[in-house]
């Protein structure tokens, strides 16, 4: 039975999404454009509850859209393909501040992914970067602007994110 | 999700999770084609070969294309420009492609089993593009797609595949795909190009062609294929059209929802109306702009596989 630690409850996470809410307000002026993307299987699902949060302090909707990366991951030959999740993009990104939201940020990988593949829906004027879990070891020169929690983690071990499924409470786990 | 295979050699050995994952994970291809920029990178630096020892204008361009929106590099190989003509074997042509580092080798072929045999003696990735009267594995899977994609599913369907079964790659990968996925299908034709052996594979094979459309949900029509053909099996073609061409009068006896496939290249006025053809519930068209999406699925899910891979 490997040992799971749990990081985050339900009201941790919700607290870290009011407190990210508020930082992406008073980083970007109201009425600047703003847009959130949530990178599937979680960070859609955070993006979501991140821009209900963001409409009702800024009194205004804030688009979320979904950008699924596996076509451009660098390590396609290297393992089984990625199932690929659908993509919704209700907005053009060009000239917007877009607000990438990922679940865990790690190697920084699926964010360079994130990045290119944003840019075939256009040119936005800046990309900002949340994430609820920053656990390190990044690989790439990347860094969050905003984080939920900073967890410092082993290689070997694995951070689930859980969110929303019927029956379970909503948490972050640490498993050895 | 379920796709470790290294080659697509034939829809027969797949289960029907894989078939599902392709057409998955061609749905989410079909959205980029949709897009501003229709190219994604996730075949980057990599090298396909259309290895094309049979003419064929819409598999080989599909395959193109498909390759091209992936950013691999695509080398066309046709039989007649080629040195099959000066004696070369398949396996000495298959070597060579790889020795200039083919990744991928989409092979058609007039002999059945080409790719498998290729499968064994190169380490590219093998697509099945069509061989012989065998499978056309793609063109199934389109297929599939398609009518998913227009009925929301494929599982309790009645699909009706009229005309030359017997000399059909087409019908035979169209057959064990839609069984697998739980479709009923009916195979209708002349006698002598729809032999009753189909049963086999879990068909029904009737002759009487309004009660093989009546219940259809979808209509499949085949070419006659004359170049495989070795003796003249019906009498002739006008007669073929008189008691097997879909008309008029044969589509107003079929369900209002109904719809019509062809894998092309239709024959107008043989085994379909011009008008039919160009009909509302005609996908024949819809049918190649998925067809680009499922091969972009499918080299895209060989390039993560690493086998090994039973071959059938």
């Amino acid at each position: 039975m490997p040992e799971a630690t749990v990081i985050l409850n339900a009201t941790a996470i919700q607290r870290a999404l009011t407190r990210i809410a508020h930082e992406i307000a008073e980083r970007n002026e109201v009425g600047t454009e703003v847009v959130l993307v949530g990178i599937p299987l979680v960070g859609d699902q955070l993006a979501f509850r991140l821009g209900k949060i963001l409409s009702e302090i800024w009194k205004l909707p804030v688009p979320v859209g979904v950008l699924d990366v596996s076509m451009h991951r660098d390590d396609l030959r290297q393992r089984a393909a990625p199932t690929i999740h659908p993509t919704v993009m209700p907005f053009d990104v060009t000239g917007k501040t877009v607000v990438l939201v990922d679940d865990v940020l790690f190697t920084g990988r699926t964010t360079r992914a994130a990045m290119d593949a944003l840019n075939d829906f256009g040119r936005p004027k800046k990309i900002q970067f949340a994430v609820l879990i920053d656990r390190g070891h990044r690989e790439l020169p990347i860094k969050a602007d905003y984080v939920g929690k900073n967890v410092p983690t082993a290689i070997t071990e694995k951070v689930r994110v859980r969110l929303d499924i019927p029956n379970l409470p909503d948490e972050v786990v640490l498993a050895k | 999700m379920s796709w470790n295979r290294k080659h697509l050699l034939d829809i027969e050995s797949l289960t029907a999770d894989e078939i599902v994952t392709v057409l998955d994970t061609a749905k989410a291809f079909k959205a980029v084609g949709e897009r501003a920029i229709k190219k994604v990178p996730a075949l980057r630096g990599k090298t396909v070969v259309n290895l094309f020892i049979e003419p064929s204008t819409r598999t080989r361009i599909s395959f193109e294309l498909a390759a091209q929106r992936l950013t691999a590099d695509i080398v066309n190989f046709s039989a007649d420009a080629s040195s099959f003509k000066k004696g070369e074997t398949l396996k000495d042509t298959a070597r060579n492609l790889e020795a200039l580092n083919a990744d991928f080798i989409v092979i058609r072929h007039s002999a059945s089993g080409a790719p498998h045999f290729l499968s064994r003696v190169v380490n590219a990735s093998i697509i099945n593009a069509g061989d012989g009267a065998h499978e056309h594995p793609t063109q199934a899977l389109l297929d599939a797609f398609t009518i998913r994609e227009h009925k929301g599913k494929i599982a309790g369907l009645n699909v009706t595949i009229l005309g030359d079964i017997l000399y059909s790659r087409v019908a035979r990968s169209n057959i064990w795909a839609l069984t697998k996925l739980g479709a009923k299908v009916t195979l209708c034709g002349p006698s002598t190009l729809v032999p009753k052996t189909f049963e086999q594979m879990g068909c029904r094979v009737i002759y009487d062609v309004d009660e093989a459309l009546r219940n259809a949900d979808i209509i499949h029509l085949l070419r006659i294929q004359h170049e495989r053909q070795r003796q003249t099996m019906f009498p002739s073609i006008g007669e073929y059209t008189n008691l097997f061409g879909l008309n008029k009068a044969r589509l107003a006896k079929t369900k209002p929802d109904a719809l019509i496939m062809h894998p092309g290249p239709v024959n107008r006025g043989v085994e379909i109306d011009s008008e039919i053809a160009d009909c509302k519930r005609s996908l024949i068209l819809e049918q190649v702009t998925n067809g680009l999406a499922v091969r972009m699925a499918v080299l895209f899910l060989v390039n993560g596989g690493k086998g090994p891979q039973e071959v059938a």
